[in-house]
């Protein structure tokens, strides 16, 4: 039940895209989220259509996928479509009484719509095809420069990397007590909030325990192998460019070259 | 109350990367009374299998019936299901969350909605059935027992249901030898007293051997073998290629018919040393 959950789901794959320097990975989701804010009219979508087209097929991640992590946020697409129709001042095409939708409306709907479902998809990409190790990997290599002015780079990856790395394992443990208390009759789901916020001390307090001891047992085994800070490590994977990250990194900027003069 | 297992089958993630068939095509009837040991090695399926039986998931296909009741048709009311079907999950003491032992174990009878003298009563019983000091222990924080003590305060948790089929995933697991063969008196206490029907889950072939009517052996999402201790082990070789064994008494007599010896098949220690002296005396 509660297994269905996934954040970040990583789909393993050996695609050019999983390939990828996460480094040029995060620093082009980025430059991509960011230059679709630039975009003015529908014309500049061609291009943001073929990059995306192009990452996704060379990803073989599924559209079915695709079309399921824009699922949590269908509230928020759907929502903005509804404001951007109805609050729209313009030239009214229909309507009734106060209720009025206008051609600006609907175009600004369309195109807010547009982008907010391009943003997402690019996003998730990001995850859906690096690996939370490979992530974090890329994220601290990323912060380094910016360790001078205090930015404690190594750790903040550490701390992403275990939190990460508890995710399945919290699910799981949820999943197990949530059965176990349901197996003494427990209730979750049925109820008005009061009682069902009631009805989760059963589950929480466990899972907390369980949190602090598994995060107890984990300082001990991390202290037992005298693990210190960032400082002088080696890493056993090293990050380098190669040929298709400098390819991706061309790609990406032909895209904002192209948007940015004809948009 | 006797369990009717037709045609299960359960896949897990269906239509995602990750689907994964955990259960398949399994029928099984577990007679009124019965005790009846579940071995298997770790992803055979013996988790998802259990908890079928009260509910907890839903077949892909298949049904189970419970006393004439399908207990997969819609509507069907869970928490009588679950009242009847008592599941101890693997390590349950994880499950304890109450200030004290007494209102941990009253925790289900009051999701019955049982009336407080009842809940009282039950939790009482329920207590004493798993060997605790009602009396000494009900205003103690579930937290501050020994594992031991906490492991039996969670199936007395269960136990308090007044489940009439009592299925244990691993019980013993993480348990000093003590702590285990309390438990498992316990357990067949209960099934002697009570006349519960028990279902055991269990890595330990030596628990199952002393202990169960009956062994259902799974590999694979599917039942391989189901039959008597000694029928059972008598299969070695499958046992062992399906990455289980059998209780080391049992290899040790085989290994010594393979000297040469010749001693009946034993399945117990006890048994064993009877039989060796036997054999001993009569050379």
């Amino acid at each position: 039940m509660i297994k269905n959950i996934t954040i970040g789901q990583y789909i393993p794959g050996e695609t050019a895209i999983h390939r990828l320097d996460p480094r040029v990975k995060i620093l082009a989701t980025i430059v991509y989220i960011s230059i679709l804010f630039f975009i003015k009219g529908f014309f500049p979508y061609i291009y943001v259509l073929g990059y995306l087209g192009a990452v996704i097929w060379l990803s073989e991640i599924s559209l079915k996928t695709i079309l399921k992590s824009l699922k949590p946020l269908a509230i928020i697409i759907v929502l903005t479509l509804i404001f951007n129709i109805f609050m729209t001042p313009g030239e009214r095409l229909f309507g009734f009484g106060f209720i009025v939708v206008t051609r600006e409306g609907l175009y600004q709907a369309v195109y807010m719509g547009l982008r907010l479902m391009f943003l997402i998809t690019g996003a998730s990409l990001l995850t859906l095809t690096t690996s939370p190790i490979a992530l974090t990997d890329g994220i601290e290599k990323l912060l380094n420069p910016f360790r001078k002015l205090g930015v404690p780079a190594h750790e903040l990856a550490m701390m992403m990397t275990i939190a990460l790395r508890f995710i399945p394992t919290l699910l799981d443990e949820t999943d197990k007590i949530m059965k176990a208390q349901m197996a003494r009759g427990a209730d979750f789901e049925s109820g008005n909030l009061f009682s069902r916020a009631k009805a989760m001390i059963p589950l929480l307090v466990p899972l907390f325990i369980s949190a602090f001891r598994r995060a107890e047992e984990l300082a001990l085994a991390i202290e037992a192998r005298c693990y210190r800070g960032g400082e002088n490590r080696t890493r056993m994977k090293q990050l380098k460019l190669i040929g298709i990250d400098y390819a991706a990194s061309l790609l990406t900027v032909l895209l904002c070259v192209a948007i940015i003069f004809t948009g | 109350m006797s369990v009717e297992i037709k045609n299960l089958t359960h896949v897990y993630m269906k239509d995602t990367v990750f689907e994964h068939k955990a259960l398949n095509n399994i029928s099984l009837t577990i007679e009124d009374g019965e005790f009846v040991g579940l071995i298997g090695h770790t992803g055979s399926g013996k988790s998802t299998f259990i908890q079928h039986l009260n509910a907890l998931l839903k077949p892909s296909s298949g049904s189970i019936i419970i006393d004439g009741i399908n207990i997969t048709s819609k509507g069907v009311a869970l928490k009588k299901i679950r009242q009847t079907v008592g599941l101890v999950f693997q390590y349950p003491e994880h499950q304890l969350f109450e200030e004290t032992v007494f209102k941990d174990v009253a925790f289900g009878p009051q999701n019955l909605g049982l009336p407080q003298q009842e809940i009282e009563a039950r939790v009482k019983e329920a207590l004493t059935l798993v060997g605790l000091d009602f009396d000494k222990l009900k205003d103690v924080s579930p937290f501050e027992l020994s594992g031991g003590q906490k492991r039996r305060v969670a199936i007395a948790g269960v136990l308090a249901m007044k489940p009439k089929v009592l299925i244990l995933d691993e019980p013993t697991a993480g348990l000093d030898p003590k702590g285990r063969d309390e438990i498992l008196g316990e357990i067949k206490k209960l099934h002697q007293l009570q006349k519960l029907t028990v279902v055991l889950v269990s890595h330990s072939m030596e628990d199952i051997a002393n202990l169960v009517d009956r062994i259902i052996v799974m590999s694979k999402g599917q039942i391989v073998l189901t039959d008597t201790p000694r029928n059972v082990f008598k299969q070695a070789d499958l046992l062992q290629d399906i990455g289980l064994d059998v209780p080391q008494v049992t290899h040790l007599v085989n290994e010594l018919n393979k000297k040469g010896l010749s001693i009946k098949e034993c399945i117990s220690v006890d048994e064993a040393y009877e039989e060796l002296i036997k054999y001993l005396r009569s050379n």
